[in-house]
């Protein structure tokens, strides 16, 4: 299983590399000019210097070079930095944003708890809403239940989060009045009485969000689980005489979760991209927002690197799931 | 009698049979073909010019002269609507086109040609690992400008988005469709083939294609819902097509902004969207169903 593990990440390098070039190429390829918004009164040499300024006199490869030695090698130095108080990264060039002046990395990690919070617990309330009603759907197929948490979920899954959020702001916000209609990112958590307003301003976000993990996962969940359920060794269970309960949770669900486990580790990138547009619609100040004001504003070095982590997210969820699946099941075996 | 004509029935009526069983599939297609032929023949019906600004109508509720009533600018909403639809269900379709072109062309060549299988699905896993809608964002910021400067703001940003949506969206069929290649590339009437002396053309396009027809309609049919919702989350996101130009997702989004006042305006083109994609998926169900013999059997 080690040699696994090491074989897979040494073999995600060449990919992230891989993946690091073509998202420089296509920012490098680009018929822009990110000069092209500045007012034509500047004189050549000025730009010039603007143009020096930004990084921009070397050739592309340095410039590749400089980004991946800024990205891996230096980054880490500032996070040890800021972790233990020591200064190796002093003096070294980090990844300036072009549309703040600032680090970009210290920008993420300003925006980074935004969206964690709202797609973490949005995650993790998907998954549990959508196990219970998986199971119960496949263990009564073609019942009443089922057709109807197949219709929900298929619902759910069409109907995309640039719709239900706004849905949701008409109906809980203008109309009802009960929760906020745009995400306050300033909001402290301090007593009792901000926290409830913490909780209330992330219901509407984190609904539309686990919306979309809910309609998929019960949708696995119930296939995996009819998978099982008309196996030998359910047939066993059920004639040694165990409870009805005993032979669903413990002999059913637990063969069901392996491929649905994978299933949860794989899609944990995909809610990222999907906060994208939530972070839109409630105006949630996290790295989707950043990402599309950095896009707006034609921020090259800020949308590499954010995209770049994106990549980096899915891979690594790519590798988790592949190992998840060897622990879970003993039939896989990766030596 | 008419269990002997069931007995003789060539594979479309068993086709038929199977597909009328399903009921939400009979359902979604016909809801999706009113959709269709609402916003192809809707505009010889319902004339009012959607582009048209109405000033002194603007933000007017539902009536006789405006049946969904009219936005900021006084625009026709429904005629709108009918617009937006052409457009967004056009791009989903040409985007569809090229990505299941795409898959297939890159599916096949890996399945039947073993030097090219390694390479390609190393490319397919490449083009998974990517952040799709990050760089979908990135490709229409980019390239908006120049492509629309060539050839025009709508041509130009149409071409970019169904190239674009084409070529983030392939991967699932290529690997669907190398997986049956694969698996039929050694069956006896393949080997027959080859041996009277089929060319390696010939075989690919005699007994492969219409072999694995049926799972690459199944994934037409739902790659035109995840095109149109792709698309019209670009044109929430505001990097779609141009303001005046409308599409779904740019109403939806334009609306958003008097979401407070006029909350309806919201729910038109939310919910052509949602319906139209739901539709296409309960469509892609009933014809997995259909096509696939396995599951024939299985549901008797």
């Amino acid at each position: 299983m080690l040699t696994y593990i090491t074989r897979r990440l040494v073999l995600s390098v060449p990919t992230l590399l891989l993946i690091a070039l073509i998202i420089f190429l296509l920012l490098e390829l680009a018929p822009g000019d990110p000069m092209a918004q500045m007012p034509l009164t500047i004189s050549a040499e000025v730009r010039e210097q603007m143009r020096q300024a930004l990084g921009l006199g070397e050739p592309a490869p340095i410039r590749f070079w400089n980004w991946l030695v800024q990205f891996f090698w230096i980054e880490p130095q500032v996070m040890i930095d800021n972790l233990f108080g020591t200064s190796l990264a002093e003096g070294k060039p980090r990844i300036i944003s072009w549309q703040h002046h600032a680090p970009v990395m210290d920008i993420i990690w300003q925006r980074l708890p935004q969206t964690l919070w709202v797609v973490g617990s949005a995650y993790i309330l998907g998954i549990l809403i959508a196990l219970p009603i998986g199971i119960y759907q496949a263990y009564r197929q073609y019942s009443v239940f089922d057709q109807a948490g197949t219709f929900v979920t298929l619902v759910g899954y069409s109907i995309p989060p640039f719709f239900t959020g706004p849905l949701l702001i008409v109906l809980f916000s203008v109309q009802l009045g009960w929760f906020p209609f745009v995400y306050d990112t300033t909001h402290q958590v301090s007593d009792w009485e901000s926290f409830t307003f913490q909780v209330k301003q992330m219901i509407l976000p984190v609904m539309v969000l686990s919306l979309q993990t809910t309609a998929q996962i019960s949708r696995y969940m119930r296939a995996s689980m009819l998978d099982n359920l008309d196996q030998d060794y359910v047939r066993t269970a059920r004639a040694k005489g165990l409870s009805e309960a005993r032979v669903v949770i413990s002999h059913v669900l637990r063969n069901s979760m392996i491929p649905v486990v994978t299933v949860i580790a794989l899609g944990m990138p995909a809610i990222f991209g999907g906060a994208i547009i939530t972070e839109k619609v409630f105006g949630v100040n996290g790295i989707g927002a950043q990402l599309i004001g950095a896009i707006q504003a034609n921020d090259l070095p800020t949308v590499q690197t954010l995209t770049f982590i994106f990549a980096v997210l899915i891979v690594f969820a790519n590798i988790v799931a592949d190992i998840l699946y060897g622990v879970l099941d003993p039939r896989i075996r990766y030596d | 009698m008419t269990d002997r004509l069931a007995h003789q029935s060539t594979r479309n009526q068993q086709f038929w049979r199977q597909f009328r069983r399903h009921r939400g599939a009979l359902i979604g297609g016909v809801v999706f073909a009113i959709i269709v032929l609402g916003v192809l023949l809707g505009p010889m019906i319902w004339t009012i010019d959607p582009g048209y600004p109405d000033i002194r109508a603007r933000n007017q509720g539902v009536s006789w002269l405006h049946p969904l009533g009219t936005d900021q600018l006084g625009r026709d909403t429904l005629a709108r609507l009918m617009a937006g639809g052409r457009s967004s269900i056009s791009v989903g379709m040409m985007a569809m086109v090229l990505s299941i072109g795409l898959g297939c062309l890159i599916g096949m060549a890996a399945g039947f040609f073993k030097k090219l299988d390694g390479p390609l699905m190393r490319l397919t896993d490449l083009f998974l690992a990517l952040p799709l809608l990050p760089l979908l964002l990135v490709i229409m910021m980019l390239f908006r400008e120049p492509l629309s400067r060539s050839i025009g703001p709508q041509a130009g940003i149409f071409v970019l988005i169904v190239f674009a949506i084409g070529i983030t969206s392939w991967m699932p069929t290529a690997r669907v469709v190398r997986g049956e290649v694969l698996g039929l590339k050694e069956r006896d009437f393949i080997r027959a083939a080859r041996a009277i002396g089929a060319t390696n053309y010939s075989i690919l396009k005699q007994h492969i294609a219409p072999n694995i027809l049926s799972p690459i309609i199944v994934s037409a049919t739902l790659g035109i819902a995840t095109a149109i919702i792709t698309e019209s989350a670009l044109s929430f996101l505001g990097l779609g097509f141009p303001p005046d130009f409308p599409t779904w997702g740019r109403q939806l989004s334009d609306a958003t902004i008097y979401m407070q006042d006029y909350p309806g305006r919201v729910f038109w083109p939310g919910l052509a969207i949602s319906l139209t994609v739901l539709s296409v998926n309960y469509l892609g169900d009933g014809l997995r169903d259909a096509l696939d013999p396995r599951q024939q059997n299985l549901r008797k």
